[in-house]
């Protein structure tokens, strides 16, 4: 009678095995080749591609960047998640009006979004500069100058996906037992006193999911570049996807860049591991 | 008199914030009733009093003057996602069921590490498939065709329906599942008669994730189709790089966005009304 257990697992399964893992198996052997324009095709190079990146100082360059626009963006992401989820937790008029105003962007195409974003950050012709000159600050070069660019491409990232972290956070916060918090009320504490020793270590578990999903998701970034700043000026914006894809997609070299991914694959794994084995043991520690 | 200034804060914030959120929309509703005069002037906002409202950018999704072909794209995209959730709720509700309810067993793999694996596809970083997807689409003749597209968005959206659904499983009872078993059912009577119509709740939310991911999803599309094919947000983004006719973008834009926008208000009320919290766990 079991055996029908086969007939729920299997067809997934084998699946997503066809769709995923021939393909990655065929990237590893592409690697050891020097596939190009010029000579298409599985000849054997050895670890060429492999010593050749070690010395691309872009593809390091990138790889630094998006870890630090990565992180720099994910705890702005989740500080500001946080913030508006206690907001509109409770003690609010109209909040369920604010939840679905908060949560709107992450259901919008992300390079759609870019590509009206480009228009905002437009010197000369789109409002975010009027803006800034009347305010004081003035017209800023966003999308000429490499710290702008960054920038922008960071408020477009913030824009996007704060709603995630504030979904995550909202979902947890509402499941919250209010037992503690009587306890809490009845020892006399404050508003802050209650929220790190109350609030905060209860919603220790979902901020670890929910930070480490959108550090997985924000270190594929490549899309919002693509379309806001093509990895411009120069090469001050390029991520690691965006400088594989110009590699890969563009140049055509596909034996160096299926080394670049592979590298760049082997490296989000061992440190997604990491930042996931030190939250958790910040976590349990608590 | 310190509880009111705290009361102006918090709704100041959340203002700001709501003003930031809403900043890009109206940006893009305004411009897409504008006519060359209100965009090479610099920024407007306001109609008849800084522009002359035109609707040139919407007919020109209707076939006008200036003509954008998005009606094509539009229809694939609704194919493609459609396909490619429907497909993915059926096999990871499948897959799901089973990690939830037997024991598998091969070597040293357990049901923990298969459900793993299902999960840890999202790591994946587009860009690492897109060359061999590219190259065993051509294999299959399937590269610029819907069928192609279909079969990557799988290896997309199938994981966040495994996810999903295998958390959904373990919260319902197998009291039922056993029940029915006792009854003479096989496990995939079982499945049809009992679990399916109790899932409801679950495939909502499964289903609601793989819409987003799918609709909103460039890249695969950018790269495995070019001339036969087009999906959404690739003719978007090519209009773009043309010579930016900023109003007929804007419309768009907000033709494209505006399905799933609807889906936030969804969204809430799972959240308000406590649905959610087993989901996101």
């Amino acid at each position: 009678m079991y055996r029908q257990k086969y007939l729920f697992l299997l067809p997934g399964l084998l699946v997503l095995v066809a769709i995923i893992l021939f393909p990655l198996l065929f990237t590893i052997r592409v690697s050891f080749s020097s596939w190009d324009v010029y000579n298409p095709g599985l000849n054997w190079i050895g670890g060429d591609n492999f010593t050749r990146l070690l010395a691309d100082s872009r593809y390091w360059q990138a790889l630094v960047r998006l870890s630090l626009l990565t992180l720099a963006t994910v705890t702005l992401q989740y500080v500001l998640g946080f913030g508006l989820a206690l907001l509109v937790w409770r003690d609010i008029a109209a909040r369920r009006l604010f939840r679905v105003l908060f949560l709107v962007p992450m259901m919008t195409t992300p390079v759609v979004m870019s590509v009206i974003w480009r228009t905002i950050f437009h010197e000369s012709l789109g409002p975010l500069n009027p803006i800034l000159d009347a305010l004081g600050i003035g017209a800023q070069p966003w999308l000429s100058q490499a710290g702008h660019a960054l920038a922008a491409v960071m408020i477009v990232e913030i824009w996007q996906w704060t709603p995630f972290m504030f979904l995550m956070l909202l979902a947890g916060l509402l499941s919250l037992p209010q037992e503690p918090y009587l306890a809490a009320r009845i020892d006399g504490a404050g508003p802050i006193r209650t929220f790190l020793s109350v609030t905060f270590p209860m919603m220790a578990a979902i901020s670890t999911g929910a930070i480490l999903i959108r550090l997985i998701e924000a270190s594929k970034l490549m899309e919002t570049i693509y379309v806001l700043t093509s990895g411009g000026p120069g090469t001050s914006t390029e991520t690691t996807s965006y400088y594989i894809y110009i590699r890969g997609m563009r140049d055509f070299q596909i034996g160096y860049s299926a080394a670049l991914s592979l590298t760049y694959l082997v490296v989000m794994i061992v440190s997604l591991t990491v930042i996931a084995k030190a939250l958790t043991r910040m976590v349990v520690k608590d | 008199m310190k509880h009111t200034s705290y009361l102006a804060l918090k709704y100041l914030v959340v203002l700001a914030w709501s003003a930031f959120v809403v900043f890009p929309f109206l940006w893009m509703l305004s411009t897409s009733f504008k006519s060359a005069n209100g965009v090479t002037g610099g920024a407007t906002w306001l109609p008849w009093l800084q522009y002359e409202p035109s609707t040139a950018g919407w007919s020109a999704l209707f076939g006008g003057p200036g003509g954008v072909n998005i009606l094509r794209p539009y229809l694939n995209s609704v194919i493609v996602t459609l396909s490619a959730s429907a497909l993915s709720l059926v096999l990871g509700t499948l897959a799901a069921y089973g990690l939830s309810r037997f024991t598998f067993r091969a070597g040293p793999v357990r049901n923990g590490d298969i459900t793993f694996f299902f999960i840890s596809q999202r790591i994946m970083p587009p860009i690492v498939l897109a060359i061999p997807f590219f190259l065993m689409l051509k294999t299959l003749g399937l590269l610029d065709t819907l069928t192609g597209l279909i079969l990557v968005y799988i290896a997309l959206l199938l994981p966040i329906a495994v996810w999903v659904m295998v958390d959904f499983f373990n919260s319902v009872p197998r009291g039922l599942d056993e029940m029915a078993w006792m009854d003479g059912c096989t496990p995939v009577v079982t499945f049809l008669r009992v679990i399916l119509p109790n899932a409801m709740p679950g495939l909502v939310v499964a289903g609601m994730f793989c819409l987003i991911f799918g609709w909103n999803d460039f890249f695969f599309a950018f790269t495995l189709t070019f001339t036969k094919v087009q999906l959404l947000p690739v003719s978007i983004v090519a209009l773009n790089s043309s010579v930016t006719p900023w109003w007929a973008l804007s419309a768009a834009a907000i033709v494209s966005v505006a399905p799933l926008a609807v889906l936030a208000f969804v969204v809430e009320r799972f959240l308000s009304r406590g649905g959610l919290a087993g989901a996101v766990r």
